[in-house]
């Protein structure tokens, strides 16, 4: 088997082996020549700037090698050290590895003793998560290893820890491993404000930044580095992705469908191509869509070939089982979603197939770069798209992967949660001076802007939780000592911290608890088969057939906090919908789907059917030019109907349309509802829209004024249910909520009760509190996707085209499908309960 | 008196409700209120729960007392009650009338002025509150009713609790509506939570067990300006 790190030399040998001489210790050169390899010229440049002093960003494709690169300036470094004499002090860890997933520091633990062994360096490597045993942890404490794998939420723990600056007094490096992934989140910006802590410890710390192909490197080099001065930055060096993927997009000889999301066409030619490859890793973007798959799948599988499936909701041990089984090579074809999307490589695989669009080119050649870890060959896959828009939005996927483009979220400012719970860890680790932690977090990239003022309040919500109402002086959890210090008021305090220790907030979530059939609720101690979402469990009856972990469960009820569930059967299965792991398109790719749709010239690389599907759009109603933004209005039974194309991703459309229809209530246009999808957004309204806006009441511009983003929003956004959502978040990060308490696991539901309490007291007594403005900010980014939909509509003033029609148009019809699908989310919950007394009213004859 | 007129407009004779042959209007601000007696009952306040976590370490806005006796003002303000019964749980815990910050109390004061007011004793507070007037019982009986903080497992006519904070849900068109209610059966009422940070627990619950005859169970789910009764065919558990 090819090791994953190390290629034979294909660039430059002679300048390689010439470097590799002056950089690398003896041990090293022989054992590269044992094997018959030479050093990569990126992981020789990148040791060189690392012994002049340098933090490095190295950015390269898969296989490139990244991993040995990282490490060969703290293994070469550790070589050279001299052996600890007996009764010498332990020293302590030399350098810390960071990566987003447990797994993933695992996967390195094992690839990284081999090249040590052979080498023959004293060296010790050990993992630690929130797996590892209490006793190893304390251990690791008194005696470090030279080199500790860990994970964010792991460091924010040891920063908390009153032995902190010695036990990091050692440090030379940080490595931190699939940085693209890490900053985009929270998880980052408390990574982030780890590492200025780290920093302040120990001030010649150098970074390694090991990341994917991005679209703007220099904010991960700034990342890197402490901002003073402002915009300073780590070196950089790019490798060029390697051999060039063989991606094609299934030309079916099916009839691709209008809309949905199964891509059920194509399985049987998808059930071909698993037939002719040893392995096929399926990649769908929903758990949805991956246990409808595998369910349809098996139904072809007439050849009972071994095909498994993998999501995040499924029980742990049965995911460990099938990645065992992948490692094995003893699987010809696994379903996923994005939990195996990061850079573990299991088995031998060697066709990705993409089910569905893959909605950012980032996350594509991600995937792709799945399929073989060698990047001298080429990687191969197959995209299938679902649906017709789905077919441009993989063709310009595809275009984008050649291109060399990449997309990531753009990176935002340090949320004020975060910020909240790492005051309270510095605390925890022992006693501040408040000017000079304000200037430690200000030299974390994502909190270079932040105002004294800002911070000052964090420090009071931190203290007192920061209202106005000084109500809570004697609970204070930190409090100032006469020197100044801020000082954790009570050991208990610390304690609290520890359980309540990172920036991800699951769902509510319920355990599907199996029991056998006829016992109804009754029937107790089943096995757990996963989670499932607490919102969809509610919306099922007793009764009810859904799909879950390939199997048909019948739904029995819900007791306590798990959903009981039997065998089940039938026709009318239902598919869980789950709120996280939808996607929306990327801003780049939308902006190559809207390039595609206006260039004619364009449609060759597309299936004849969907070349055909635009051909007749252009011919019954107008194709927008790119930048413009088309929207039709027509009749349809006794409604008034208007789309509109902006190609900004569902979220944005969600809150395009509540916006919409808010506008058009007071234009008395008697908006119904709405529906929206990745590519458009239908809304529908007794009165006749195109009518009013013919006489600018208001006009079609009017309506689409980037103003709705003032008031309008905010008086939505008071009401929304998302809203709520996001704060129950910031809550628990805050550290305001307890994830936990010392022995007991609050339940989800709990939580959400409690905060949604909460919220609706704070907003109404003190709606600028700062726990509610890092809400907002969180919402107006996230669910909502405000950012983009205002670019969206300050990009189309003055260049929308109305377009009125007597009929349908052929580009429209995958919208309306959706229409009766997908609930229309208002706010009328009050409706629902008139309805229900209702019904009683006319059973009981008095209606 | 013009607090007369305002009740005359409050009240509808449809939307009363029997209650062991006395009527009440379940309002859906979350209170019960006896016309023919000028009685208002009210549930749960769990006034002071904020400051109550706070202690532990919490920091939840300290607004609830505040927003919970706002409420509160307004629902006598409009039926003017003779009587008021503070249905057990008023305070989150015993020290919670001590710390209730002096503005509260003396909003609190201004309600129970000119009125026979009774604390009935909960099981988060069993003993009076400090410093605050009005008679503190461990139950009340009224006329053909029984005011007693927790539902007793016998059945008994007429018995007006609280303590279990009921609340019911539906489903409809594929959507799922949870709200704080009412919970009877025409022979005893269980109150739904009044204060801000009270949750609730749903009246399908084992904890109800054998409290109603499901037959005439009728959950008065809290709507945004009225109750919606809900026949419990209809409820579902969660």
């Amino acid at each position: 088997m090819p090791s994953r790190y190390l290629l034979r030399v294909t660039e430059q040998p002679r300048l390689a082996e010439q470097n590799a001489a002056v950089l690398l210790p003896e041990p090293f050169v022989k054992w590269f020549a044992a094997k018959g390899w030479s050093p990569r010229v990126h992981q020789l440049e990148l040791l060189a700037k690392a012994q002049a002093g340098q933090s490095v960003l190295l950015i390269a494709p898969t296989g490139a090698g990244k991993t040995l690169a990282g490490f060969l300036p703290s293994l070469t470094e550790l070589a050279k050290r001299p052996r600890r004499k007996p009764g010498e002090a332990h020293r302590g860890i030399h350098t810390l590895y960071i990566s987003p997933l447990k797994a993933l520091a695992v996967d390195i633990e094992r690839n990284l003793g081999k090249p040590v062994e052979e080498i023959g360096l004293p060296v010790t490597i050990e993992t630690r998560t929130g797996d590892t045993p209490s006793h190893k942890r304390q251990r690791q404490k008194l005696v470090p290893p030279d080199i500790l794998l860990t994970t964010p939420e792991q460091l924010a723990l040891l920063i908390a820890g009153n032995d902190a600056k010695r036990f990091f007094a050692d440090l030379r490096y940080v490595v931190l491993d699939e940085l693209h992934s890490l900053v985009t989140s929270k998880r980052g910006h408390l990574l982030a404000l780890g590492l200025a802590r780290l920093r302040a410890f120990v001030p010649k710390l150098q970074t390694i930044g090991l990341s994917a192909t991005v679209a703007e490197p220099d904010e991960l080099r700034r990342w890197l580095v402490a901002q003073n001065p402002p915009g300073d930055m780590a070196g950089l060096i790019t490798v060029a992705g390697g051999a060039k993927p063989e991606i094609s997009i299934l030309d079916s000889r099916e009839r691709v469908p209008w809309s949905g999301h199964s891509a059920r066409y194509a399985i049987s030619e998808i059930y071909e191509a698993i037939k002719e490859h040893r392995t096929t890793l399926l990649f769908v973007n929903t758990r949805s869509q991956a246990e409808l798959f595998f369910q349809e799948l098996w139904r072809a599988n007439e050849d009972s070939l071994p095909i498994a499936l993998h999501h995040g909701s499924l029980d742990v041990g049965q995911r460990r089982r099938v990645e065992k089984a992948m490692a094995d090579n003893a699987l010809r074809a696994i379903v996923a979603t994005s939990t195996l999307d990061l850079g573990i490589d299991w088995g031998d695989v060697d066709l990705v197939v993409h089910v569905g669009a893959p909605k950012g080119a980032s996350r594509l050649a991600q995937r792709i770069g799945r399929a073989n870890h060698r990047m001298d060959e080429p990687s191969k896959a197959i995209l299938i798209p679902a649906n017709r828009f789905e077919v441009l939005e993989c063709r310009a996927a595809l275009d984008a992967n050649y291109l060399g483009a990449q997309d990531t979220p753009p990176l935002v400012k340090g949320a004020l949660d975060v910020l909240s719970q790492h005051v309270l860890g510095v605390a925890c680790g022992g006693p501040f001076d408040a000017d000079l932690l304000f200037e430690e977090v200000r030299s974390a990239a994502p909190y270079a802007a932040l105002e004294r003022e800002t911070f000052d309040r964090v420090i009071d919500f931190v203290a007192t939780g920061g209202y106005a109402l000084k109500n809570y002086e004697r609970y204070a959890r930190i409090r100032r000592t006469k020197e100044g210090l801020w000082r954790v008021s009570h050991p208990s305090v610390a304690q609290q911290y520890r359980l309540n220790v990172g920036t991800i907030v699951e769902m509510p979530e319920l355990n599907i608890r199996y029991v056998r059939q006829g016992r109804g609720m009754a029937g107790r101690g089943g096995p757990v088969l996963g989670k499932i979402e607490e919102y969809f469990a509610e919306t099922l009856r007793p009764g009810d057939n859904f799909l879950f972990a390939g199997k048909v469960l019948r739904f029995e009820g819900i007791r306590e906090n798990e959903c009981v569930v039997s065998n089940g059967a039938g026709a009318n299965i239902i598919v869980p919908s789950y709120a996280g792991g939808k996607f929306p398109l990327s801003t780049y790719l939308a902006e190559q789907v809207r390039g595609m749709l206006a260039d004619s010239d364009r449609w060759r690389a597309l299936p004849e059917q969907v070349a055909d599907w635009l051909r007749l759009q252009k011919e019954k109603s107008v194709l927008p030019k790119r930048g413009d933004l088309l929207v039709e209005t027509f009749p349809r039974g006794n409604r008034h109907y208007m789309v509109a194309y902006p190609f900004e991703g569902r979220l944005a459309h969600q809150t395009l349309g509540m916006l919409l229809t808010r506008r058009l209530e007071r234009a008395h246009a008697r908006p119904l509802g709405f529906v929206a999808t990745d590519y458009s957004l239908a809304v529908w309204a007794l009165d006749d829209m195109a009518a009013l806006f013919k006489a600018k009441k208001p006009s079609l511009a009017a309506l689409f004024d980037e103003d709705m983003l003032g008031d309008d929003l905010e008086a939505w956004l008071n009401d929304s249910w998302m809203l709520k959502r996001t704060f129950r978040t910031c809550a628990v990060i805050a550290g305001l909520i307890e994830k936990r308490y010392p022995g007991q696991e609050k339940s989800g539901r709990q939580v959400t009760v409690s905060a949604d309490l909460i919220y609706d007291v704070l907003r109404s007594h003190e709606p600028d509190h700062i726990l509610l403005q890092a809400t907002r900010t969180d919402a107006s980014a996230g669910l909502l996707d405000v950012s983009r939909l205002g670019e969206m509509l300050s990009r189309v003033r003055g260049r929308i085209m109305h377009k009125h029609l007597d009929q349908i148009s052929p580009l429209a019809v995958p919208v309306m499908l959706e229409i009766g699908k997908e609930s229309v989310n208002g706010g009328a919950n009050d409706t629902l309960l008139m309805e229900a007394a209702d019904l009683v009213e006319e059973a009981m004859g008095r209606g | 008196m013009n607090f007369s007129l305002s009740r005359a407009t409050l009240i509808a004779e449809a939307d009363l409700v029997g209650i062991a042959g006395e009527r009440a209007v379940c309002d859906w601000r979350g209170v019960l209120y006896f016309p023919d007696l000028r009685l208002l009952a009210v549930s749960d306040l769990h006034l002071e729960k904020g400051s109550s976590f706070a202690r532990r370490g919490a920091l939840i806005p300290p607004y609830d007392t505040g927003a919970t006796l706002l409420r509160l003002q307004a629902v006598i303000a409009d039926y003017q009650p003779q009587i008021v019964v503070s249905l057990g749980d008023s305070f989150h815990d015993g020290g919670g009338a001590e710390r209730m910050h002096v503005s509260f109390r003396e909003r609190l004061e201004a309600m129970m002025a000119g009125r026979d007011w009774f604390w009935v004793a909960g099981n988060h507070d069993p003993e009076a509150p400090a410093d605050l007037p009005g008679e503190t019982v461990k139950e009340l009986a009224i006329g053909s009713l029984l005011f007693r903080h927790e539902p007793s497992k016998l059945r008994v006519e007429g018995e007006i609790a609280g303590h279990l904070h009921p609340c019911a849900r539906i489903v409809q068109r594929g959507r799922s509506v949870r709200r704080r209610c009412f919970a009877g059966d025409g022979g005893r009422m269980i109150m739904p939570a009044f204060g801000a940070y009270t949750g609730s627990l749903n009246v399908l619950d084992r904890a109800y067990a054998g409290l109603f005859r499901l037959e005439t169970l009728v959950a008065y789910m809290l709507g945004a300006e009225r109750i919606f009764a809900i026949s419990s065919s209809m409820l579902r558990p969660g």
